[in-house]
């Protein structure tokens, strides 16, 4: 019996208002996440506590890592009379009971709903003496009527240049690496290539050391990892911005670059050979290094793995459902592997991605179908048409893949049933081999699952 | 196997100390308010002080509550299987109560519907924000009915519809007029209540008000039929509990509303007994089955073996029948050797360890049952949205204050319906076993069962689990996913009792085994002894001398 077993195959309803099945949750939690990313933070959700409450659920089954934020906890009065009162008990409670460096207050749709003025209801915090000399507040809006979990993201990274960055007139010489809503340990791999590369960066966020601590018999609610408040403030200062990921980083890498004259280049998140070596081209040009041994070492190592093994993944066909950063990355990837991206959904509105996606795929040769904003109802009703070879997307898609029998790769947000994904990157040299290493073991899993005796093969 | 469990271990450091602690670094005010909210058990058995609960929580301090929204969505309507359930909001909602609380179901009949594994918003957008979504409510409404043709469609209001003043109420009527199925919405705006416990009320309210007693014909029906309310099959729970019931000849008209079906509420009026198990979700629905359809009400608890036992014989001594106390007895002395077969090989290895359980408004009182059971003795308790009478018992519910935030939870007037009231027991006959000792309409709390010295804490936070934990360091503690890695990163083992840690049946007695042998794990695993590398500053001094030769 399946699992989606009301999901036709044929598409008879025009759907305009019902969202089944959605590719996409709400700002506050890529706020959130981003928040997490600066050494010291105490996130806050300004509005009713079950936002707070979900969002940390959410992060916390993602990354099974304690995600401590702190909420508004709006109640009917509230709601109507305006939620400053509650922002500014909270903001006087967390500094004192807690005492992080910064709270970085992110809105949701309540208090967005009703209007409350976050430039005004903090500065009222400040000159009332309830941000303590030498700690932090800052803030962005995030309605969830709006974009989505990667707007938030998007926003609170916004937040916090707006806040913090400032300029002191001279370079330091140093680049800013904005990284798009990726893993814990996709910012590790981002910093550990700047590393090899010998260029002096500034990363934030930086979730890594931070949701994926360790355990050490103490809990420290903010642990050694992000990025520090003193480095997001210098980030005013840099000689130039690579922002990876157009939806997550565009907006504070441009503001930086129009409010102090730090040149920024946006890319994509550097998944697979091409988008990789575009981040280490633009690491080269702005530090001034020139591309180490070590990193031509690295770059081979997926050339010749795709040499062995190509005849695998040419041609076969992929289902995914995610983030416009990641598709994007994901898609050109793909193609690169000569795969055929078939069927692609992401939630996260907007017509760029369409535009983006018909041009990495533009000489596939074959169609790819493709829908934003798009559910993964829709994207199982594809499937049922015609069916795929593989599905990459998170948790949710291993409905369809058990209905469907197709192997699925957990990838995006959330993962709630595997881990790895906070521990081992995907994106880079390494992460391409990673990314090729378990579409191959999908791929020939099944394979040796469905042979025939007499086909059954030892070697590959 | 039913006597009361009498070994309680007092802890040995001096609670009011802890509390000192626990209240030390907030602010005066916050203070004030805490400190009548720790609780400290100073006598045996009930007490007369008041736990301060049910109150909104202090803004910045890291709460383990959720909101009206979760309680009503989640964790009520969440686990029936054929109802399509649509948020109207923006995503996140929607998105954060899709298959988050392991509602297992038993879909296997043929034809037989389930939307539980589906996620239905109306996904609004600024404009829906800006000019209303009642629109669009409708339209999704059609292409849901379009799409599945369902039984019936409940609608869930989050904070905004309530703040833009969309009618879901008007939605409703209209779309049910013209699709002829019912169709009915919850008004569960995240904001209107304290904690979780509001939209339990709000859920339950419009159950009973629009599908109970819409239908005369039950799924099933036996000779001694009951409700189970306050179930919601995390883990599969109903299923054990059913297994057990079904074994003794006792029909389940209706879980409420683990394992559910539409039609299942829909008939619960033609139950004979309600047995209550989470007391704080539900009391009030139980209540009002008596006074509108005359079905009366007991307490029951099947988390723990001895618990399970005691409940079967309550159930089987509010019938009276001979027949059926011999079958309860047998089938006690059928499943009772499993139990005591698992607990002679476990209860060495758990015996003398402490606990602590801060979850839900039921379930830190019954686990400790379970616990008990273990040899272990439970440190510090308490609830994160309960009411005064889940801690000190029903008979304080006329004296709890009604303050604006509770004022927002409408309260149902019933009166006994003119054609289906039929009281199941005549008054005198009520009155009569009253007085001899039996208790219906009656739970104690959980303040009678904990032990002197013993902390009781309402909506414990962040920062005073940390202090707990610190200087109690408990053998393992009991709450939800929010707290659970803060809490092991101290190496203390947490165990998840909103959703078993993907575990479970914990109720029953075969769910007591898997309790007893998923605690035994978490309380004897070797990860524990590894926190500290052998090179660690408090570890013995590693030194070496390298002489050359």
């Amino acid at each position: 019996m399946a699992m989606l077993r009301h999901t036709p195959a044929e598409i008879t309803v025009d759907r305009t208002a019902l969202t089944i099945n959605p590719a996409k949750t709400c700002q506050p939690v890529g706020a959130m996440y981003a928040a997490l990313g600066i050494h010291g933070c105490m996130p806050h959700s300004h509005g009713s506590q079950g936002c707070c409450a979900y969002h940390r659920s959410a992060l916390t089954r993602h990354y099974k890592e304690p995600v401590t934020a702190a909420t508004s906890s709006f109640t009917e009065g509230s709601s109507v009379f305006g939620g400053q009162a509650n922002l500014l008990t909270a903001i006087q409670n967390i500094f004192s009971v807690y005492e992080p460096e910064v709270v970085a207050v992110h809105t949701t749709c309540l208090s967005e709903t009703i209007g409350d003025d976050m430039t005004q209801i903090v500065e009222k915090a400040r000159s009332e003496g309830k941000v303590p000399a030498g700690k932090h507040v800052i803030y962005c809006n995030t309605p969830s009527y709006v974009g989505s979990h990667v707007t938030g993201y998007s926003n609170m990274v916004q937040g916090m240049v707006k806040n913090l960055a400032k300029s002191s007139g001279a370079k330091n010489g140093k680049v800013n690496v904005i990284p798009g809503f990726c893993e814990p340990s996709d910012m590790a791999e981002i910093k550990r290539l700047a590393k090899l590369m010998g260029a002096d960066v500034t990363m934030f966020p930086d979730t890594s050391g931070v949701m994926d601590a360790p355990l050490t018999g103490k809990y420290e609610m903010f642990p050694k990892g992000g990025a520090t408040v003193e480095e997001i403030m210098s980030s005013g200062d840099a000689v130039g911005t690579i922002a990876l990921g157009q939806w997550a980083t565009a907006a504070p890498a441009k503001y930086l670059d129009a409010e102090f004259k730090v040149p920024c280049e946006i890319m994509g998140l550097p998944f697979g050979i091409e988008d990789t070596d575009a981040y280490i081209m633009a690491l080269s040009k702005m530090s001034g290094k020139p591309v180490p041994a070590s990193i031509d070492f690295e770059r081979g190592q997926v050339v010749d793995v795709l040499s062995d093994y190509s005849q695998y993944f040419y041609g076969k066909r992929v289902a995914l459902a995610g983030d416009p950063d990641q598709i994007i990355g994901l898609t050109k990837f793909l193609v690169e592997l000569d795969m055929v991206p078939a069927y692609i959904v992401s939630g996260t509105p907007g017509n760029k991605l369409e535009k983006a996606i018909r041009e990495i795929t533009k000489d596939v040769p074959a169609e790819v179908k493709f829908k934003c904003p798009g559910d993964m109802f829709l994207l199982h009703q594809w499937i049922k048409q015609e069916p795929v070879d593989l599905l990459i997307g998170n948790s949710y898609m291993k409905y369809i893949a058990r209905d469907e029998d197709i192997p699925l790769i957990r990838h995006g947000f959330p993962i709630v049933d595997r881990f790895g994904h906070s521990m081992f990157p995907t994106v880079g040299y390494k992460g391409a081999l990673r990314l090729m290493e378990k579409i191959l073991d999908a791929l020939l899993t099944r394979r040796d699952r469905d042979a025939s005796e007499t086909e059954f093969e030892l070697v590959y | 196997m039913d006597a009361p469990i009498t070994d309680k271990v007092a802890p040995a450091i001096d609670p009011e100390e802890v509390k000192k602690e626990l209240l030390a670094k907030y602010p005066p005010k916050v203070g004030r308010k805490r400190s009548q909210q720790i609780f400290i058990k100073e006598n045996e058995g009930p007490e007369d002080r008041e736990v301060l609960s049910n109150v909104r929580t202090v803004p910045g301090i890291v709460t383990m509550r959720g909101c009206t929204y979760a309680g009503c969505k989640g964790v009520i309507l969440g686990p029936t299987r054929d109802i399509v359930n649509i948020t109207h909001g923006p995503i996140g909602c929607g998105f954060y109560s899709w298959l988050t609380r392991r509602n297992q179901t038993d879909a296997s009949a043929p034809g037989a519907e389930n939307y539980i594994p589906y996620a239905f918003s109306t996904d609004m957008q600024d404009e829906d924000i800006i000019f209303g979504g009642e629109k669009k409510l409708k339209r999704a409404i059609q292409e849901a009915y379009d799409l599945f043709k369902p039984k019936a469609i409940a609608i869930f209001s989050t904070c905004p519809v309530g703040l833009i003043g969309d009618d879901v109420h008007a939605v409703a009527r209209e779309m049910k007029a013209l699709l002829g199925i019912n169709i009915f919405g919850f008004s569960c705006e995240g904001y209107k209540g304290v904690s979780q416990s509001a939209g339990h009320h709000i859920a339950n309210n419009k159950i009973f008000t629009e599908v109970i007693g819409t239908s005369d014909t039950p799924n099933r029906t036996g000779k001694y039929n009951i409700n189970m309310l306050g179930e919601y099959n995390i883990g599969g729970d109903a299923f054990e509990i059913e297994r057990i019931l079904d074994k003794c000849g006792i029909t389940v008209n209706a879980t409420f509303s683990g394992n559910s079906t539409y039609n299942d509420f829909a008939s619960a009026q033609m139950a004979d007994l309600s047995c209550v198990m989470c007391h704080r979700s539900i009391n009030y629905v139980a209540d009002m089955m008596e006074t509108k359809y005359g079905i009366p009400w007991i307490k029951v608890n099947f988390i723990g073996a001895h618990a399970t036992a005691k409940s079967l014989r309550r159930i089987a001594a509010h019938f009276g029948d001979p027949e059926l106390i011999a079958k309860v007895e047998e089938v006690i002395a059928e499943e009772m050797p499993l139990v005591e077969e698992a607990l002679a090989k476990i209860k060495p290895r758990t015996t003398g360890k402490t606990a602590m359980l801060f979850v839900g408004g039921s379930r830190a009182h019954h686990y400790q049952e379970l616990f008990a059971e273990l040899g272990m003795t439970t440190l510090a308790a308490g609830y994160e949205f309960a009411h005064r009478d889940d801690y000190e018992g029903r008979h304080v519910i006329p004296t709890i204050k009604i303050d604006a935030d509770s004022r927002n939870i409408e309260e149902l007037h019933v009166e006994a319906d003119p054609e289906r009231y039929s009281p199941r027991m005549s008054e005198e006959d009520m009155k009569a076993r009253e007085a001899a000792g039996w208790k219906y309409k009656e739970y104690e709390g959980l303040v009678p069962d904990m032990a002197p010295k013993t902390m009781i804490i309402d909506d414990l936070n962040q920062y005073e689990a940390d202090k707990l934990i610190e200087m109690y360091k408990p053998d393992i503690f009991c709450a939800g996913i929010k707290e659970k890695y803060s809490v092991q990163k101290m190496g203390v083992p947490l165990k998840q009792l909103h959703s078993y840690d993907y575990g479970g049946p914990y109720a029953g007695f075969r769910g007591a085994v898997n309790y007893y042998k998923d605690i035994d794990r978490m309380v004897n695993t070797k990860v524990w002894s590894k926190v500290k590398a052998p090179w660690a500053a408090d570890g013995p001094e590693l030194t070496a001398c390298y002489v050359a030769g």
